[in-house]
């Protein structure tokens, strides 16, 4: 082999003389083909693999709204109206990218909450959850800057309180608030500017997402038992065994995906986004699309403008540092008898924000806001930190493999009987 | 086994929880529907899940909304070659649009000026402008039609109740405003809108179907539907044979995952 | 290191993808299924392809976009108007009596793109071409009193040279093909309409 020329174990020629140069193949082959993957998941791992199919399905229908679309006032409201009517297969390519954003966060969300389940944020994968959390963040921005773009009344009022929230920075609040808008109001510079942030976001975040993975690939997968693979006999390789599973769950996700847009495409949006946008006269209940609901309740629970925005920042902050408030040596919460029930009521909580935050802000609804904003900081601040110290793990199982195959399966060779560690 | 089980367990767990969060979603529509009476559901046939339109109701509203509502209520996305959708002839189609003088221009010398309508026009507006539209109704601004039902909590079953809810003299111990109207439907009750459809057999049909206001009300509603949701019939059809396509899918892969896996277990 | 979980049952790192031939008895079933799954997943991969390349094609108000009148009253003989029809001008001619002895005058056999000029006019003295010159869509000069009109009387394309002659006919230069007639008819003897 002539050097410099990567040892390509390809047979193909054509295959073989780019791997040689440029060992994609390989790559490929190393992490996804034969990628030593715990042969203990379950379906809850499908959906990093779901959220990939999302973000691709986003950029793809998005560029071709795009080639539609005008980022004028004037012709924001038409211009997508023009693309349901007279542009072929134009309501499809809109619903789906619509109907996709609230699909991308049920994904991202269930993702999310397998992680926290299953402890996958815990060492060495805080990186790993850092990087997801900062995925999290951007999508929240791009579906934000995305839902202005049709230029109704829920884009033009949901902007201008959300850019609102800056002016609560003591100082130099409202010069930034000026500063996002190019104006005096939310108007064309506004609307302008998310677009073109709307289309470049998508991009950053598929860089994060190959960070996030490239991240996964030096520590493996976690897995439902949340112990170490001891050995191969505890993995299974990544091709066939979880190409054809995320391909079930991906069937699965299309059909609910594929009802939501044939059948109730706009079941998750606001009517009033279909009255073009008017800065004379805001909605009688304005609320945000649904998956910012939860945030926006902490907001509103906060009687303080500052407080609330710090609040509702730190709802999202706190995941950041999860990895260090939550100090049990053991990962997955079915070991984990006290902490399961707590996170178990930290989820429903989470709806209770959710639905909350469609309420008004009045009577007994701030008061139950107030309830479920405290749990939810509770549960990370306090209740983590406590019973790291105080609770009693059941024991865990010894290996992958004696869990899943009742001791039937081969025993750990020789030396590999203590756990891996990675840097 | 117990892997099996903890799947399928896993896979339920998940389920639920999706479901779950769409059903936390119905608190912004359903709160979206406050404002006073719940709005009877008329029953269209459109709204079902796999309903289609009533041709004969589309065309009879389109003949309710330009004889009745297209006075002070525009609908300008819509063009007139979009009427053969509901099922009008070529023919017909432009003698509606020639029947319109639809504004154009400039010409050579510079000056606006009106010419007969194309079917490729949209439909003409019947104030040059919002402000022109107010100084005409009282301060009131009548919406825009192009997709009124898209726009409504409660979509064409608000419409219909609204075209049907008003009452003269309004009910005991309420007082109207100068120029307002009672409706039990219109959020806050009082409406500037004067019943536009007050009295049988105010338009003509060629159909025969006695023009009862309910009638009148159900045809322009169905046809207000189909102007906000002109690809809802496609979007249906289509949706049934990707949705069984899916299905067959789903089925294959789960077979095809059976088998690799089967020595795994 | 990665390499020391190497999977039990994975296929031997030679061999490339495809893996998952375990299980000789098996099998032929399971290929068939995969088979028949796989193609499945193509024809819908195909399937959702097509609605994104449609999308790109002319949208509905694009195809049914209006014609458009053109009077003819005051164009005196010798003259012509441009018109926008769909985007693109459109040359009416006004010519004179000269002018339509030499188009008829050319013998076909000297013509790149053989028609005669009568297959081109719907009425006298009337020619009504697509002002785009076939070769790469330059608009050709001629239409001026005072612009070059090449060396048949016609139209010039200062972009590569093509000369058109009095019939809108390609005479010399790159283009491959005559100035198009669109589709028009006389509403009335004073007025077309075109498309």
């Amino acid at each position: 082999m002539a050097t410099g020329l990567h040892d390509s174990s390809f047979t193909n020629p054509v295959v073989r003389w780019i791997d040689q140069r440029m060992p994609v193949f390989t790559m490929m082959q190393k992490e996804y083909g034969t990628f030593p993957t715990p042969r203990n998941f379950n379906y809850f791992w499908n959906f990093g693999a779901l959220a990939m199919i999302n973000l691709m399905i986003m950029i793809a229908t998005g560029i071709f709204l795009a080639m539609n679309y005008t980022a004028h006032t004037s012709m924001a409201f038409d211009s997508v109206e023009r693309i349901m009517r007279d542009v072929n297969y134009g309501w499809l390519i809109r619903y789906v990218h619509m109907n996709g954003a609230s699909m991308f966060f049920i994904v991202v969300l269930v993702h999310v909450w397998r992680g926290m389940f299953y402890g996958s944020y815990k060492k060495p994968r805080e990186l790993l959850w850092i990087l997801g959390v900062v995925i999290f963040l951007l999508m929240m921005a791009t579906a934000f800057m995305g839902y202005v773009l049709p230029w109704g009344q829920m884009s033009f009022w949901g902007a201008t309180v959300i850019t609102n929230l800056f002016s609560a920075i003591p100082l130099v609040g409202n010069s930034i608030v000026t500063l996002l808008w190019g104006g005096f109001s939310v108007d064309n510079p506004t609307l302008n500017r998310f677009f073109s942030l709307h289309y470049l976001l998508p991009f950053v975040i598929t860089g994060v997402v190959f960070l996030h993975v490239a991240a996964l690939h030096i520590t493996g997968s976690n897995n439902p038992l949340g112990i170490e693979p001891k050995g191969p006999q505890d993995t299974l390789p990544f091709h066939p065994y979880y190409t054809i599973k995320d391909s079930v769950g991906i069937v699965v996700y299309l059909i609910v995906f594929a009802f939501l847009v044939f059948f109730t495409p706009n079941y998750l949006g606001h009517p009033d986004n279909y009255i073009p946008a008017n800065p004379l006269s805001t909605p009688a209940h304005i609320v945000p699309e649904w998956y910012f609901l939860p945030f926006y309740a902490v907001l509103r629970a906060v009687p303080n403008k500052l407080g609330g925005v710090l609040m509702m920042f730190g709802a999202i902050a706190v995941l950041f540092v999860l990895p260090w408030l939550d100090r049990s040596p053991v990962r997955s919460m079915r070991f984990r008898p006290i902490a399961k029930w707590a996170f178990l009521l930290w989820t429903v909580n989470f709806f209770v924000l959710m639905w909350a935050g469609g309420k008004p802000a009045e009577g007994l609804y701030v008061v139950i806001s107030r309830l479920s904003t405290a749990y939810y900081f509770a549960y990370f601040l306090v209740i983590l930190p406590l019973l790291g110290k105080i609770e009693r793990p059941l024991p865990l199982p010894e290996s992958i493999s004696r869990a899943v195959l009742r001791g039937g399966g081969p025993l750990p060779g020789g030396a590999a009987a203590k756990p891996m560690e990675k840097a | 086994m117990r892997l099996l089980n903890q799947t399928k367990a896993g896979f339920l767990k998940g389920a639920a929880l999706a479901a779950a969060l769409l059903l936390g979603l119905a608190a912004p529509a359903a709160q979206a529907a406050e404002g006073g009476v719940a709005i009877p559901d008329a029953r269209f046939q459109h709204d079902r899940m796999l309903g289609t339109f009533d041709r004969a109701a589309l065309q009879r509203g389109f003949q309710v909304y330009k004889e009745v509502c297209a006075a002070c209520h525009a609908a300008h996305l819509l063009s007139y070659r979009n009427l053969r959708e509901i099922g009008l002839s070529e023919a017909e189609v432009t003698a509606i649009a020639a029947a319109y003088q639809i504004p154009d221009g400039p010409n050579d010398n510079g000056e606006m000026f009106e010419r007969p309508g194309r079917p490729s026009d949209r439909f003409r507006r019947p104030f040059a402008n919002d402000a022109a539209a107010r100084a005409a109704n009282n301060g009131a601004l009548p919406p825009d039609f192009s997709v009124i039902v898209k726009a409504r909590p409660g979509g064409g079953n608000y419409i219909h109740a609204l075209l049907t809810g008003y009452e003269d003299p309004p009910p005991a111990g309420v007082t109207v405003m100068e120029g307002m109207h009672y409706n039990k439907y219109f959020p806050g009750h009082q409406i500037a809108m004067a019943p536009p459809l007050n009295s049988d057999g105010q338009v003509q049909y060629g159909d025969g179907t006695r023009a009862t206001v309910d009638q009148m009300a159900r045809d322009v509603t169905t046809f207000l539907a189909w102007a906000s949701e002109p690809e809802l019939e496609t979007r249906r059809a289509m949706g049934i044979r990707i949705i069984l396509f899916l299905i067959v899918m789903g089925g294959l892969t789960y077979a095809v995952k059976r088998k690799i896996w089967a020595d795994v277990h | 290191m990665a390499e020391t979980l190497a999977p039990s049952t994975a296929p031997e790192l030679g061999q490339t993808q495809g893996g998952g031939e375990h299980g000789p008895d098996q099998g032929t079933k399971r290929d068939f299924l995969k088979l028949v799954a796989g193609s499945f997943a193509a024809v819908g991969v195909g399937a959702i392809v097509w609605p994104f390349i449609h999308s790109m094609n002319p949208a509905k108000d694009v195809l049914a976009l209006a014609s458009t009148d053109v009077p003819l009253g005051h164009i005196a003989e010798g003259q012509a108007v441009t018109v926008m029809w769909r985007g693109k001008p459109v040359f009416v001619r006004h010519r004179t009596g000269a002018e339509i002895t030499e188009a008829k005058a050319v013998p076909l056999a000297e013509l790149r793109d053989p028609q005669p000029d009568g297959a081109r006019v719907q009425r006298e003295p009337w020619l009504v071409v697509l002002g785009v010159c076939t070769h790469l869509g330059c608009v050709p000069l001629g239409q001026k009193p005072t612009d070059a009109r090449g060396d048949f009387g016609g139209w010039f394309c200062p972009c590569h040279g093509s000369h058109y002659d009095t019939s809108g006919r390609i005479r010399r230069g790159p283009a491959p093909s005559n100035l198009v007639v669109p589709d028009y008819a006389f509403t009335s003897d004073t007025q077309i309409r075109v498309g």
